[in-house]
Order: C-alpha cells, then structure tokens, then sequence
C-alpha cells in the first residue's frame, strides 16, 4: 500500500467538504507542490495541492463528492520507484490529559488527523428551535444557511436603499474571508462594496462619518476581535454623538462579523464582546442564532437610525436553518423569542449559546424537565419582558453563555431576575458560561474553557433541586 | 476684509468673555479657547462653499463655529450647560455641531474626527454632491495612527478632503519640538502622496489665499491635501493649565509681532478704513457677545427629562 492522501482541514472549522474536482488521474506522476485537486470548504473553493512525490496509484473518492469527512483517505500515491515507503509518518493522535468527557466521534480513517475541537461542545442545534410564533402557519419555507441569510438580508437593503453601501476587509473581490459577502460586488459594483486595507480604526471612523453625512454604512469586521482597534470610533463616536449633540446628528451604521470563539485560535480570535458592547447607552446589540433571525434583523438593523453592533458566530456560518420565504423579512429589534416552550425551568441564551441549550433541553426532557428555552437576540435594549414571564412561568432559570461568566449578560439577566422577579425564584439563578480564563489553543483545554450541554443539564437539574 | 476683521474680533470676544465665566464658574469642565488661532477658522471658512462643504473639528471649535455664522448665543448657553444651548446642553464645550450648518462638530478624542471627517468627504463623493470636507486638527492629533490610516484611504480613494492641520506647537504642555520626529506638519502625507503646503496661520489673506487652491486642487478630483497652519495660542491648553511650559515673553512676542487681528487692522487702515470704524465695530462687537453671556446666564437648565432624551433616535 502506497502513501494515503487524506482529505485536507482546509480552515479552522471545516470538519467536511466537497471533493469538487480531480485535476490529475491515475498513473499520473506528481511532484511537491503539484494542483491535484480542487476542495471546497465551508469558506472557499480551495486547491490542494502534493506535498510528496510520486504516482497517483488509486483515487478512491471520486470527484463531485460531496460531505467527505477531514481525513478521509482519498487517494493513495505510490512513492518514486519503490514499492511503498511510507513518506510521512501516520499523525498519532495526541494522548489525552484526561479521560474525554464524551465519546470521541468515530474517524472514518485510520488515525485521525483532525484533533478535536472544544468548539464541539457548541455543535449543539441539531435541535432547530421553534418556528417564530410571528410566522404566518403555512408560511412556505427554505432551508438556507446563517451566511446566506446574512448575505440576502445586505442585498434585499442594498437593493430597497441606495444610500446603503459595504465596506471591510476582503468583502468585495474575496468575496468575504467567511464568504459572507458572496456575490455582492458583482451585483452592486465597487462604489457600494469596497475593500478596505488593514486599518480597522479609521474604518471604523470613516463609516461613522458617512453615517453621520447621511449614508447608512454596513461596516464588516473580519472578526469583533479586530474590533477592539476601532472601539473608540463605535463607542465615543458612533453611539454618543446623538445624544451629545442634542439630537440632531444621527449615526445609522451597522458594524457586523463573526463574534465569540471560533475553533482552535485561540486567545486573542476567541472572544464574546456582546456584554461589552450591551453596556453602552447608545448601541443597539443583536446576536441572534438562527438563519430566519439573522435575516430578519439585520434588514431591520440596517433600516434602523440608530447604530447597531451586530453579532455573528462564525461557527454557525454554515449551519442550515428554515427561513421563512417573506418578501421583506423583518424583524422586530429588541424582542427575545421563546424557541422552546416548556415549565420546569426557563433557559436563557443568545447567539450559538441557544444551540447548546436547545440540546440540553433534549437531554433533560429525557430525564423528565421540560425546559423552556428562550433565545434574547437583541442584548441592548434587553427584552426582560420576555424573561421575566418566563420565570414567573417556571420559577427557576439559568442563563447559557457562551462567554466569561464575569459582568456578562448572564451576571445581567441574573441581577433582574433578583431586582424585577424576586418573589418568583424558586432557587437561585445560575450561570454556564465558558471558564474566566483566556481560551486556550490545546483541544482538550479549549474543551474543558468552553460551555457545553452537559454543564447546563447539570445547572437546570440543580436548580429544579432533582 | 472688514468681514475677517469682524469676524476674527466675535472670536476674539467671545472666548475672553467665555474665559471669564469659566472664572466665574458658570462654565465647567474642560474649555480650550482659540485665541490666537482666529485666522485659521475664518479665513478657512470663507472660501468653502456655504451649505456644500462639510466642517469637522476636535474640541477647541467654539471659533469655529462663529466663523460658520452660528449664533453666538447657542454656542454661548450651550457652554453654560442650558437647554437653549446648541446640543441642548448635553454636548458642552467639546461637542457641538450644526447639521444645518454642515458643521459636524465638536470632538473630544483627539484624532477621532479625522477619521470622521475623511467618512464626510466619502459621503460627499458617494452622493456625487460636489462637496469637500475640511477637517481640522492639531499638531497633537498628528502623531495619532488613525491619522495615517486616513491619509491612506483618502488618497487611495481619491475622497474630497482638506486635513488642516492646526500646529498651534503645543500639544497641551508638549512642544512639536518634544513630541514629532518630523515636525514639518505639511509633509506628514508624503508617504501617502498627499500633498501639503505649509501656511502662516497668523495671516487670515494668506490661510483665505491657501484655501482656495487646496479646494481647486480638491475640487478637481485630484483626493486629499494637508494644510499646515502656523498659528499659536495665547492660553493654555485648557483654561486649567497655568502653561509653566513655555515662556511668558514667547506669548508676549508672538502677541506683539504677529498678532492675527492686529496684522489685519494694520492693512485695513492702510487701505483708508477709518479707526473709528474699527472701534464701532468693536463696541458693536461686545454688545453681541455681552447680550449671548447675558442669554446663557439667564436661560434655563435643560428639564430633568431630558436625561433620557437622545439616547436612541428610534423606539424598540
């Protein structure tokens, strides 16, 4: 047997792809750095490209297939003029610290090649919450991914309002570096969708200049940690010049990306700036879940005066979710939905957080708890309404975030709880957050930082005293 | 010319006499007057085109926007913290603005409405209005990075803007000499290719002069350009610095030689205006200025409601 060549982990969270196409065949010769094939990924269309030398001696996955698992064997190449030599080692798989919490799944290869990721744990939302009750019955629907809602809600805007325009980095002729952006600069051209160069802070300021000259920017962040370069422009300028200028000079922006931990990047990449930016007066914040809310609010974000801080998760990019087919689905900002009803315990969450608390409440129906999983979208202003009924309801709740635990929008939920729905609280609210430490790169560490289903069955059960 | 002179003295004015009630107390927290500086902001002004061209600035704007015709009254109540005032009070020294008067404030980061502005010309371009923007800042703000990241869009989207540089050399107790390894402040765009030009910002013919071929440079799409301005301040920094910094006899030189309003008195009486002119406009000048402290003394605290007003424009 000759060298296997494995499907590729092409980006931090691919965990599958599309063998698109072949370009060498059998018997063919290849040398390092040789284009054998084409492989899209969540991301991208991406070549790959021969590390070692040799003939290709078998492909095994034919071209045009589609959901091959990262380190599936796909071809097998025999090496030059020996029998097979294994050029490469087989990757071992790192010994584990500690007993993993949960099985491993199963590699279709031998060996995997893919450590595991901590953002398993967030993989939850096999479970797909609840149709918006808003939702006419028989409202056809469409499957779509978060990203393509994303990328619709931008172009029906676009299309409703000239004034609108998209700027960041890699969001035209990229195309997006999470493709978010696919197809815009094609359809609206390069006055309305345009590259920024590296230089977050005075793009930052710039949109919140045009905003204030009357247009209605959408700025993209690549991800909300480059953001922290542009915070004063959104903080100082975007969310107090109204108000400091008695009213009279508006600042309609939208500044939008991919927020919260991604997979394996660890420290500065990984971070849940929702309780940052939910504590200025000024901002609107949404963090929504699913595909239909992602839509949804961010054509009402982009039609709003305001400026809006709006949260994405990259890794629910790719995620698939019904969207109502609705011309000009909008959504109301500041509304939280319940996404599962239930009475024993009320589950508080946002963003990819709704995801692992809608798994939790599948593992605690099976042990008699009927959650009630309610999902904030909105951070700022906050729909205590919502949670407060809820815990009135249930008289026992717990806040899901996927984020640190201290001054976060679960300590928030906690305190009204405590000041506005005392004399409802059958057991003190609890919080599953990540851990309060800077997320680590190590699978097994970044495993143990982040929140995940099994902490929140642990948290409902205790505050229902079972 | 008259009209410089006149508009120069308003400024001159009206920061003693805001000096005087920050003395007083009517005024709080910080407060930067201009005096000194008033050629820059008037001759500036008058050679943009009025409704069209865009005007942002950081905090010390209060000459500004008298250069702009805004009422000296507002800008006056809006310092003494009343609802009367331009931003109804909430704004204060550092954050005014004029929408209607394309006057986009009033900033209190130093650097940040460099950014913004360079976001005004963007908008002016994108509407294909015709418009420029000037936007103004100090030599302090010229050692803040977004400043070049500006340049850099600026230039490389060709945007309509003027960046006028106030080099008053001090940024607040810091000589240029102290703080910029390059001190030339025109030729900061070089390595943007954003041209500059270097003007005595104490002349208000020569700023006027400068203006218009920085706007027909503007104008023609050619993308951004610097304006160095030479100017000084005779205060400190804010009226809480005693300027230990510099010499007394340096404020008291610039003053004697190149005093901005003096220079320009000089020329008007050569050309035949009569001295008695100048004084009746001066006491017309003082009566304005008298009559806006009276108005921002006497008008009331904006109502305890409004502490919720503006926070959001719309209701969710």
């Amino acid at each position: 047997m000759g060298l296997e060549i494995k499907m590729p982990a092409l980006s931090p969270t691919m965990e599958e792809g599309t063998l698109a196409k072949w370009l060498v065949k059998e018997g063919d010769t290849v040398k390092s750095g040789d284009i054998m094939a084409e492989i899209e990924t969540d991301k991208a269309t991406m070549e790959f490209e021969a590390v070692d030398e040799g003939t290709i001696e078998k492909i095994l996955v034919p071209e045009g297939t589609d959901n091959v698992k990262v380190g599936t064997v796909i071809a097998v190449l025999a090496g030059e003029g020996e029998e097979t030599p294994a050029a490469t080692p087989q990757q071992a798989e790192a010994p584990k610290a500690e007993a993993p919490a949960q099985p491993q799944p199963v590699a279709e290869s031998s060996g995997a090649t893919k450590a595991e990721t901590g953002t398993g744990n967030l993989a939850g939302g096999r479970t797909a919450p609840a149709a918006d009750p808003a939702i006419p019955a028989g409202t056809p629907m469409q499957k779509m991914t978060v990203r393509e809602a994303l990328r619709d809600a931008m172009a029906e805007e676009m299309r409703r309002d000239p004034d609108v325009f998209l700027m960041g980095e890699e969001v035209a002729e990229y195309q997006g570096a999470y493709k978010v952006t696919q197809g815009l600069l094609e359809e609206f051209g390069e006055r309305r969708v345009i590259d920024t160069p590296i230089t977050e802070h005075a793009f930052a300021g710039l949109g919140a200049g045009a905003a204030m000259g009357g247009l209605r920017p959408v700025v993209e962040f690549m991800t909300f940690n480059f953001a922290m370069q542009a915070m004063d422009q959104i903080i100082n300028s975007a969310a107090k010049t109204n108000y400091m200028s008695g009213g009279q000079m508006r600042c309609p922006i939208v500044f939008r990306g991919p927020n919260g931990a991604a997979s394996r990047v660890a420290a500065q990449h990984s971070q849940n700036y929702g309780p940052w930016y939910a504590a200025v007066p000024g901002l609107i914040v949404i963090a929504p879940y699913d595909a239909a809310d992602c839509k949804g609010l961010l054509k009402a974000a982009i039609r709003s005066t305001d400026p809006v801080v709006f949260l994405e998760n990259e890794l629910v990019y790719g995620r698939s979710f019904e969207v109502p087919q609705i011309d000009d689905y909008v959504l109301p900002i500041g509304k939280a939905r319940i996404v599962r009803p239930g009475k024993d315990v009320t589950v508080v969450s946002y963003s990819i957080g709704v995801g692992v608390a809608l798994e939790a409440a599948e593992a605690l129906a099976g042990e008699g708890i009927d959650a009630e999983v309610i999902d904030l979208r909105t951070l700022r202003p906050l729909d205590t309404r919502t949670v407060l009924d809820s815990l009135a309801k249930t008289n026992r709740l717990v806040v899901v975030e996927e984020g640190w635990p201290v001054c976060s929008i679960a300590s928030e939920i906690a305190a009204v709880c405590m000041e506005q729905g005392f004399d409802d609280l059958d057991a003190p609210v609890l919080r599953v957050t990540n851990e309060d430490v800077p997320l680590p790169y190590a699978a097994n560490l970044e495993k143990a930082a982040l929140v995940d289903a099994a902490r929140v069955v642990a948290a409902a059960k205790k505050v229902c005293y079972r | 010319m008259l009209e410089f002179y006149r508009e120069m003295l308003l400024i001159r004015r009206f920061e003693e006499r805001a000096g005087q009630l920050y003395g007083l107390g009517l005024i709080g927290g910080f407060c930067h007057l201009y005096i000194g500086q008033e050629a820059v902001a008037v001759g500036i002004q008058s050679a943009l085109a009025k409704g069209l061209d865009s005007v942002i600035t950081g905090y010390r704007d209060h000459g500004h926007m008298l250069a702009y015709g805004i009422d000296p009254k507002l800008i006056m109540a809006e310092l003494t913290g009343r609802e009367a005032g331009i931003s109804r009070g909430k704004g204060g020294s550092m954050h005014m603005f004029s929408v209607e008067h394309k006057f986009y404030g009033g900033h209190g980061i130093v650097g940040a409405q460099v950014s913004l502005g360079t976001g005004l010309a963007f908008s002016h371009k994108y509407k294909e209005d015709g418009g420029v923007c000037v936007a103004y800042f100090g030599d302090g703000a010229a050692n803040q990075g977004q400043v070049y990241e500006s340049f850099n869009m600026a230039e490389l989207w060709k945007l309509p803007i003027i960046y006028v540089i106030e080099n008053n050399q001090y940024a607040m107790g810091t000589s240029i000499g102290r703080s910029s390894a390059e001190d030339q402040l025109y030729r900061r765009g070089e390595s943007f290719r954003v041209p500059g030009i270097q003007v005595d910002g104490m002349d208000v013919l020569a700023v006027r002069g400068a203006t218009e071929t920085a706007l027909e440079y503007v104008r023609a799409g050619k993308g951004p350009i610097i304006l160095e301005m030479k100017t000084y301040r005779y205060r400190g920094h804010s009226m809480s610095d005693p300027a230990k910094y510099r010499p007394r006899e340096e404020v008291q030189h610039v003053r004697e030689t190149s005093d901005p309003i003096e220079g320009l008195k000089k020329v008007l009486l050569e050309n035949g205006v009569a001295e008695d002119e100048l004084k009746a406009l001066d006491t017309k000048i003082r009566k304005i200025v008298s009559e806006a402290a009276d108005f921002a003394e006497s008008s009331p605290e904006p109502a305890p409601g409004e502490l919720y007003t503006d926070v959001l424009v719309e209701q969710y």
